[in-house]
């Protein structure tokens, strides 16, 4: 029988909504403590240095702390899986956002003053910015602790390319790149640490994982982890970008407190924040693909290597998502992937909305459409021919089943919602423009050249129209990467209201309410009836990290499980009340129990206090364990994720082909993210992602020269407003879903990851040119190249 | 060197002793207390500073206290009554116009500066308005309902 719901999936209006839209909410910048002191960090100018001295003769000790790498009690260096960054620099800077020491004191205005007094005396090294030269042989190493700059390696290996090349009517190369991207969270980091009354320490911020924060503290200070409290302020806006630079933040700020006893706050500015933390991966991506006239797909051959920075961060595991993902969903015999990290004196990068997915599905998605161009098939018939089907094995081997495997539909939806085919035939025949040929195939021009002929363009010639999709499946949660359980605390009152908590955390998209609309579905009460508890590593066991589109997954089924405890105490007592035996099902619905007819019923609030008048515990503890998932390292294979999600994104656009501006009229974003729990906060998800998606593929791109960053606030680094993008389109299938509470599945990075790429299909289609660069700005159009000093080696042109 | 303002703040008139070169969005957060402003750049780009000063959204980032003796200032926590939200407050919630919040404060500031000056907006109105605040999680197409829902509310009352 299908369940009948009566929250999930309705919109439902966010639980901290009524504080946000007040002003009332406290972001960690509001909090402030008695006797609070001020943390501001000490950098240099160089990218890559030795630190020889720092003079600090023209400080004044008496009003300022300094704090550096001395005062570490604990681990001097920190980082998720390799520990590669040192809290303070004192030996060597390694990337610009470096700190070599911070210093306290009272006043933000005077210790930025006194800040700029410490001189740090450096010795320079040469820079490595270039990736693809990180693993030369003569190349600089950047930790050479380490032996090299190889942050990982991932193999994947899967039939024979070389048959399948060889049994390949047609070859097709093409090389792919994108650029660095900034989070771009409104709200910039911000931590304040005290010395708790019971001598432990609390940390309370900006933070996207407390419980990962905890840990990097604890080892940093050589406290067990129960002394260290982490309490998450209300956060505004995460996508993965406040993890490792927050953890490290406040570790600087737990040092600190305990030097001085006062509680220490470290605020960022906009430039700060840039300048310090941690981004989204540049990839360099080179696609072969075999593949024969009736359009099946032989071989693909790919060679990845990802920018990781000046630390490893996350770069194995997003990588590793990438060598699973790298060839889309499709159904190929044929599979030599490689993808590697490597070190590099530019920002570091790590953990970001999309985590090393945006990237290959540009390229992917990109050499599909010029498959189809080639063998003069659409987009759709070519993505149908190669696509996933329920059995289909994946790249990794992985055998699809036990779910449905919604690609066909998603794909279908989107098509037949956009007219995709009509308009993608239309758009297609007949386009030349030999104002870009002219400018793709020169460097410099005359000035007559360069200006555009009277008659050369009348007015409706200048915009042209496109259509372009965008495909894919998605792992759900963390796979192989570790291990994926969940915890959850519910806590039923007397009087039927009720306390929850989760251990993953609210990053802003709407979590809390998420989860209280799966415990309120479970006990048929409201939503208003449960009150979400503050973010407490003290009170909640480690869940993981908020990461991967994975919480309402499994934070999700952690919560039902918690409520199901206690809903099945209720139902005890209520058998024993009506005499009826165990089979009979029971009904939690509108604040009334009942049997299943509705025969005998009683509120559910007298349920409850009859309930705890006979001693029944009313509070769980909830547990979600995904099931075992595998990887073959050497051979990359294994049943990666337990799950996966699949979705489908069409763009239409049109380009001004004078200016090469490019306008999103329209993106309808289609996905299976299993069951929609909030409907509301599922379309916002899709907007939200998919207008990220559209800076990805338009406009942002963190320039830099020598690793130091030129776009170090928002008039340079561009995000969207809300006039640059048309119309969006949400449309959801609910695939059934064996994991997760009743099949939800993931949402939030699939739709950011399709964007970019239905977009450089779309101006393919409109223009007859593709663009194999990101971002496609007004230089890409109509130059094919970037403008920006590094970046001149970038661009479809050279 | 100090001086002394004069102003009315959410209705009130207050009085205090500053430093005229002092942002205005630092003297509400810290000498008055009202955190709801916010700080996304400090120069201007944001929006999440946004205020009203004499019926106009101004980024309170790019004032300084020495400009506005004698004028008339509200903030996100002085446009509704004691228990009862502001239409555009209750919007942004129906609409699900608010995901992590930082924005929020500014964003309804713009929109309540646009309606005061036009209570029945267009589209393109609307998206001149909110041009200058930057949302990262939403995607602006609920919040440019919520504005548009609000409008009609209002007009009706
Ligand atoms: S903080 Fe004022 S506009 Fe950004
Ligand atoms: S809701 Fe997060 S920035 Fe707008």
């Amino acid at each position: 029988m299908k369940k009948e719901f009566s929250v999930v999936g309705k919109p439902v209006i966010r639980q901290d909504g009524i504080e946000k839209v007040t002003g009332k909410s406290k972001f960690a910048d509001d909090l402030v403590f008695p006797d609070m002191l001020f943390g501001v960090m000490i950098r240099t100018d160089h990218t890559h240095a030795i630190v020889k001295s720092v003079d600090y003769s023209k400080l004044d000790t008496n009003k300022f702390v300094i704090v550096n790498a001395d005062d570490i009690p604990g681990s001097k260096k920190v980082g998720a899986i390799v520990k590669d960054q040192p809290v303070f620099c004192n030996e060597k800077i390694v990337t610009p956002g470096d700190v070599v020491a911070m210093l306290v004191g009272e006043d933000l205005n005077e210790l930025r003053k006194a800040a700029k007094s410490v001189k740090v005396n450096c010795e320079e090294l040469p820079v490595l910015s270039d990736p693809l030269k990180a693993l030369d042989e003569n190349a600089m190493l950047i930790h050479p602790e380490l032996g090299s700059n190889k942050i990982v390696h991932y193999p994947l290996r899967k039939g024979d390319v070389d048959k399948g090349f060889g049994e390949s009517e047609y070859i097709l190369e093409e090389e792919y790149s994108t650029p660095l991207i900034e989070h771009a969270y409104i709200e910039p980091e911000c931590v304040t640490a005290f010395i708790e009354p019971n001598g432990g320490i609390k940390i309370i911020g900006s933070i996207q994982n407390p419980h990962t924060t905890r840990r990097v503290v604890a080892s940093v200070l050589n406290y067990p982890l129960a002394k260290v409290r982490v309490v998450q302020a209300e956060l505004g806006g995460s996508f993965g970008g406040k993890d490792d630079t927050m953890n490290i933040l406040s570790a600087r700020a737990a040092v600190a407190a305990l030097k001085t006893g006062s509680p220490v706050k470290i605020k960022y500015g906009r430039e700060e924040s840039i300048l310090e933390s941690y981004k989204r991966h540049p990839y360099f991506m080179k696609y072969k693909v075999g593949f024969n006239s009736d359009g099946k797909i032989k071989a693909m051959k790919i060679d990845i290597t990802a920018d990781g920075g000046a630390y490893a961060s996350l770069s194995p595991y997003v990588t590793w998502r990438s060598v699973v993902q790298a060839t889309g969903p499709y159904e190929i015999e044929n599979v030599h992937t490689d993808v590697t990290a490597v070190y590099t004196n530019n920002p570091y990068t790590g953990a970001m909305r999309g985590f090393g997915s945006p990237q290959p599905i540009f390229a992917q998605e990109s050499i599909m459409d010029e498959i189809a161009i080639r063998l003069n098939k659409t987009p759709v018939e070519i993505r149908k021919i190669n696509g996933f089907k329920s059995g289909s094995f994946t790249a990794s081997g992985h055998k699809l089943r036990d779910h449905d495997v919604n690609l066909f539909s998603v794909l279908e939806r989107a098509s037949d919602e956009s007219d995709f085919e009509a308009k993608w035939n239309e758009n297609q025949n007949g386009k030349s423009f030999d104002l870009f040929k002219r400018f793709a195939e020169k460097s410099i021009f005359s000035s007559e050249e360069l200006l555009v002929k009277d008659d050369e363009f009348c007015d409706e010639n200048i915009w042209k129209n496109g259509i372009g999709l965008a495909l894919s499946f998605r792992g759900c949660s963390l796979g192989a990467e570790g291990i994926d359980a969940a915890a959850a605390y519910f806590s039923l009152q007397t009087d039927g209201s009720a306390y929850l908590l989760s251990g993953l955390a609210e990053n802003g998209q709407g979590l809390r309410t998420t989860f209280s609309i799966i415990a309120a579905e479970e006990l048929g009460i409201s939503v208003n009836d449960i009150y979400y508890l503050e973010q407490d590593t003290g009170i909640i066991a480690d869940s993981g990290p908020t990461v991967a589109s994975r919480s309402t997954l499994m934070g999700g089924g952690a919560v039902k499980n918690a409520a199901e405890q206690v809903r099945k105490r209720l139902e005890i007592i209520f058998r024993e009340k009506f005499n009826l035996d165990e089979k009979e099902e029971i009904k939690f619905a509108n604040h009334v129990v009942s049997d299943y007819l509705g025969k005998v019923k009683i509120p559910f609030k007298k349920l409850v206090t009859l309930a705890s008048s006979k001693g029944v515990g009313l509070s769980s503890v909830g547990w979600y364990k995904g099931p075992d998932v595998y990887w073959e390292e050497k051979t990359g294979q294994g049943e990666a994720y337990f799950t996966y999600a699949y979705g489908c994104q069409v763009a239409e656009i049109k380009v001004n082909i004078i200016t090469g501006e490019v306008y999103i009229d329209k993106i309808t974003a289609v996905h299976d993210a299993g069951k929609i729990i909030n409907l509301l906060g599922a379309e916002g998800q899709v907007y939200g992602g998919v207008t990220q998606g559209a800076g990805y593929g338009l406009w942002e791109t963190v320039d830099k020269v020598e690793g130091k960053i030129r776009d170090l606030n928002f008039d340079q680094y561009l995000i969207p407003t809300c006039k640059d993008v048309g119309d969006i389109k949400p449309i959801f299938i609910e695939g059934e879903e064996k994991y997760g509470p009743w099949g939800a599945k993931s949402l939030g990075e699939p739709t950011l990851e399709l964007g970019a790429a239905a977009i450089a299909n779309a101006v393919r289609n409109a223009v007859g040119q593709r663009h194999r660069n990101l971002p496609i700005n007004l230089e890409e159009l109509i130059l094919s190249r970037k403008l920006s000093p590094e970046d001149l080696k970038r661009g479809s042109a050279v | 060197m100090k001086i002394d303002l004069e102003f009315t703040l959410n209705g009130k008139n207050v009085s205090i002793e500053t430093e005229p070169g002092k942002r205005l969005l630092d003297l509400l957060r810290k000498d008055f207390k009202l955190t709801g402003t916010k700080e996304g750049c400090s120069i201007g780009e944001c929006g999440a500073c946004t205020i009203l000063l004499d019926k106009l959204a101004v980024n309170s980032c790019l004032i300084l206290a020495g400009q506005i003796n004698g004028s008339d200032i509200i903030t996100i926590e002085g446009i509704n009554e004691a228990d009862v939200l502001h239409t555009l407050q209750q919007k942004f919630l129906e609409h699900g116009a608010v995901q992590c919040g930082f924005c929020t404060p500014g964003m309804i500031i713009s929109a309540y500066a646009l309606l005061l000056e036009k209570p029945d907006p267009s589209y393109e109105d609307i998206l001149n308005a909110l041009e200058g605040n930057l949302c990262r999680c939403t995607g602006y197409k609920q919040i440019i309902s919520a504005v548009q829902d609000s409008a009609k509310e209002m007009m009706q009352d």
